[in-house]
């Protein structure tokens, strides 16, 4: 194979979603013998453009070419009879079965047909060859969650893949698999594997990218060669750098109203974690009243986990929460709540109400005892207060009969929000309050934390978007590993440095 | 015209929907099993026949139905207020046991007492009895130690030893050395019988259970609250319901309920307590409430049915010579074609 001309080239590819570009004339070439890592945030057309390539999306536009000839790529079948394979974020393994059974269902869709013997000698012999030894009759159950990627991997070589697409393969992983992985990248390489490898984290990308295409918001925004790379450009191409600050000067007031005291203190708070859950590590974080907190931080840096210490669904195993100057460490959900605690979550259907319960009897959920009346609900009562919730949000109030799952998203937000801001809480945990939302319903979530905020709530704003949180926060954290790693006030952030913590790869600026 | 508007009534009305969809069960299953005889060599009409002649067109026939009927009702409430949670009881069959066998402990310890104040007692302690033996797999599920359906099925098979080992042992009535049962309980905590047969007042008890099941889960805010918590687990986590709480709560309810069948078993039907005193109405409850959908009436319909497809067996192994066991074909088919209609989601609705 020429090793000049690259192996997969994809040119001008472009693909909307709606009002969302999640590719911009993305091109991107593919060499022999190589790994090419795609790097960006959350939302940067990373899966789009792998899923493209792979036949799982069409674009809208923009051509694919193999070998340097141009093809179509309607399905992943056609894709995989191209020498293309690719490893999804979730496993496409079939847990009951064995290693050689779930290697063969998914070979039977090729067009050549291969005795289970020949494919457990395959099985054994690919294994030596690049680190990937799995015994063929364990069930897939039983196995580690790298040794499934593993079994992913020796399923597109024996499909007999030369391009393979990894969509965050490190995510699911632990640091020594990780290790790993990287090793079977090298040894791929060696016999002239190309493997596109999707990841946001940049110290992964040093470790093992030959080249390295860097997107923002749907575009490419650059790309480095071999040994070209260094951390800061990278940051600064990742988050747009001083581009994306200056557009973000503090519009409005920084400081928050004075003579106000601290609505929620975590002081050295550690929580033990879960399977894959993080963990929590010596929090120090203090919430007024009147500002709103920022926690930056990429996916998995311990986000939810924080969110819900606060809310009291775990329990600290060192350290103290304090709310409004009380030791709060071991109140449970419901009196954090009773005492004015609200949350305003990613995805209400999962978080926050019950679909197949009308949207009045979801109004009185999580209002603890406040509407009981003798056995029973004091079902005007509830109305009253919630009409008035609705009118003080602007926001029209729905129908009370139909079951909340017929509600759309959008709705549906501003039911759990009209119910929790109805007792003016004194704080809001925000988790990911606009992810998934259009723009409109994600401005208005904006506009109500903002006007929460100068009711005299505190408000922990936990966000992926650095541009969301900057606009914002009067302070920002950020959260890498389970700790928090750095601390800004308004104003005196740099998103460059913000970057390089919220990837890991600086230490602690204030540590 | 007046087909359509009958047509737009049957639409709208949910009660009559449901009356449709039962009977068309009901016949369906008696089609299928009347095929089934046929293979047997029995003539199916005549079965059915002599099923309802001896039942529904007999008087005391009739009230054997009411007498049947009246632990089904309680073992299906028993499953059906857990399953409002999402939770899976099928201990119904050991609850009843262990109801039976507390409610016996009553009736045995204060032989003495006033009948204002032992048969409240022998109630409560049937109640007792069933609540605190499926309390324990609430405790286990809601500590996230082990699953209430494999729980509450093994401890099934633990009850009834029990109550064998207190019938050979402690309990052994000496006057009745061949047959190992309890002495015949004081007068004063037996359930009072009526019209001259076997109908007692456990079967106004178990129609009360079933209101009270209803007002609970539809019109208190520890139904929404329940409700809420078999709708969307997570959700009700989050907004400060207590969910471990209610799970040890509902299930011990449920259990409760079949220990109060369980009662009324001994108290208002054998009056002592002995082996074999269900014939597997805990399992034939969790068939109700399941086809039921909990639904309350729903189960009434198909407590009914059920009492009339069990004593089929009776009948069918007097009139037919076939083994009671026949029954366990007819119910396998009603379930057989309930599944086959709708996907399989518990016994919720
Ligand atoms: N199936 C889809 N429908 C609508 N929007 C989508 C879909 N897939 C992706 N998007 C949107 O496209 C953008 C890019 O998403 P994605 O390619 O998943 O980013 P990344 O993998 O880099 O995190 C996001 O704004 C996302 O919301
Ligand atoms: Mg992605």
């Amino acid at each position: 194979m020429n090793p000049i001309a690259p192996i997969l080239e994809v040119r001008r590819i472009t693909k909307r979603y709606g009002a969302v570009t999640a590719n911009d004339q993305v091109d991107l070439s593919l060499y022999g013998g190589e790994v090419h890592a795609l790097l960006g945030e959350n939302g940067a057309g990373k899966s789009t453009l792998s899923k493209v390539i792979y036949g799982f999306t069409r674009p809208d536009s923009g051509e694919i070419l193999l070998a340097g000839k141009q093809v179509v790529v309607p399905t992943p079948r056609e894709a995989r009879a191209l020498g293309i394979g690719m490893v999804f974020q979730n496993f496409m393994l079939i847990p009951a079965l064995s290693v050689l059974e779930n290697i063969a269902l998914f070979l039977t869709d090729l067009p050549f047909i291969v005795h289970p013997k020949t494919i457990e000698k395959r099985i054994r012999e690919f294994g030596e060859r690049f680190g990937l030894v799995v015994d063929p009759s364990a069930p897939v159950r039983q196995l580690s969650v790298g040794d499934q990627q593993k079994v992913e991997i020796l399923k597109l070589l024996l499909a007999q893949a030369r391009v393979l697409i990894l969509d965050e393969p490190t995510k699911v992983l632990a640091p020594h698999e990780v290790s790993a992985l990287f090793r079977i990248f090298e040894s791929l390489k060696a016999e002239g594997y190309s493997i596109l490898f999707i990841t946001h984290k940049l110290r992964e990308v040093m470790a093992c990218a030959d080249r390295i295409t860097v997107m923002r918001q749907g575009r490419v925004v650059g790309g480095f060669g071999p040994g070209e790379a260094d951390l800061d450009a990278l940051v600064t191409m990742m988050f747009g750098g001083q581009e994306a600050a200056e557009q973000l000067e503090p519009a409005e007031r920084a400081v928050p109203p004075s003579g106000v005291g601290s609505i929620l203190e975590l002081r050295g708070a550690s929580c033990p974690a879960q399977g894959s859950e993080t963990v929590l590590r010596g929090l120090d974080l203090t919430i007024g009243a009147g500002e709103i907190v920022g926690v930056a931080g990429v996916s998995g840096s311990g986000q939810k986990e924080l969110g819900d210490l606060i809310l009291g669904l775990r329990s600290l195993s060192v350290g103290s929460k304090w709310f409004c100057g009380v030791d709060a460490s071991s109140w449970s959900i419901a009196r954090m709540r009773e005492n004015g605690v609200a949350f305003v979550p990613e995805d209400p259907l999962l978080m926050a109400a019950v679909p197949g319960m009308s949207v009045r009897e979801n109004l009185v959920l999580g209002t603890g005892s406040r509407y009981w009346k003798g056995v029973s609900v004091d079902w005007s009562a509830l109305e009253t207060a919630m009409g008035e919730s609705f009118h003080a949000l602007a926001f029209p109030v729905p129908r009370l009969d139909p079951p909340a799952g017929a509600l759309s998203g959008g709705n549906l937000q501003r039911i759990v929000i009209a119910r929790e801001m109805a007792h003016k809480p004194k704080l809001v945990v925000a988790l990911y309050p606009t992810r998934g939302l259009d723009v409109r319903s994600a401005t208005s979530v904006r506009d109500l934390l903002r006007r929460a905020r100068e009711g005299g709530s505190g408000i922990l704003l936990i966000s992926e978007d650095l541009e969301e949180l900057a606009e914002m926060s009067d302070r920002m954290f950020v959260l890498y590993g389970g700790a928090l790693v750095g601390e800004f006030k308004r104003g005196e952030w740099q998103l460059e440095e913000v970057g390089h913590l919220m990837t890991g790869s600086r230490g602690a600026a204030h540590a | 015209m007046p087909e359509s508007r009958l047509a737009a009534t049957l639409r709208n009305s949910t009660a009559l929907r449901s009356m449709l969809r039962y009977s068309a069960i009901s016949l369906t299953a008696l089609a299928v099993f009347a095929a089934i005889l046929l293979l047997a060599g029995k003539n199916p009409l005549k079965a059915y026949v002599d099923t309802f002649s001896y039942t529904l067109a007999n008087a005391y026939g009739f009230s054997e139905l009411l007498v049947r009927m009246t632990p089904l009702l309680l073992t299906a409430v028993a499953v059906a207020l857990p399953s409002r949670l999402g939770l899976i009881n099928v201990g119904g069959e050991g609850q009843l046991y262990m109801g039976a066998w507390l409610a016996s402990a009553g009736a045995l310890l204060f032989p003495g007492a006033p009948r204002w104040a032992l048969l409240p007692l022998v109630a409560v302690m049937g109640f007792l009895g069933g609540a605190l033996f499926a309390a324990l797999p609430g405790v286990l599920r809601a500590a996230k130690l082990v699953n209430e359906t494999i729980a509450t099925l093994l401890l099934n098979y633990i009850a009834p030893l029990i109550v064998s080992y207190s019938i050979f042992g402690p309990w052994r009535d000496p006057g009745s050395s061949a047959y190992p049962q309890s002495p015949v309980f004081p007068e004063a905590a037996l359930l009072t019988s009526f019209f001259n047969t076997r109908i007692h007042a456990g079967l106004f008890l178990a129609l009360a259970v079933l209101g009270a099941y209803w007002l609970l889960l539809e019109k208190t805010h520890w139904g929404v609250e329940m409700r809420a918590i078999g709708g969307n687990a997570e959700a009700a986590q989050r907004l400060g319901i207590p969910v471990a709480a209610w799970i040890v709560v509902a299930l011990a309810i449920g259990g409760g309920i079949a220990g109060l069948a369980g009662m009324g078993e001994v108290m208002g039907v054998h009056g002592r307590l002995r082996q074999g005193l269900s014939p597997g109405y805990g399992f034939t409850g969790f068939l109700i409430a399941w086809l039921a959908g909990g639904r309350p009436l729903g189960i009434l319909f198909m407590a009914f049915l059920f009492a009339i497809i069990t004593s089929a067996g009776d009948t069918l192994q007097i009139t037919q010579g076939l083994p009671y066991a026949v029954v366990n074909i007819l119910l396998a088919v009603i379930l057989f074609i309930v599944l086959a209609r709708r996907p399989m989601r518990g016994a919720s609705k």
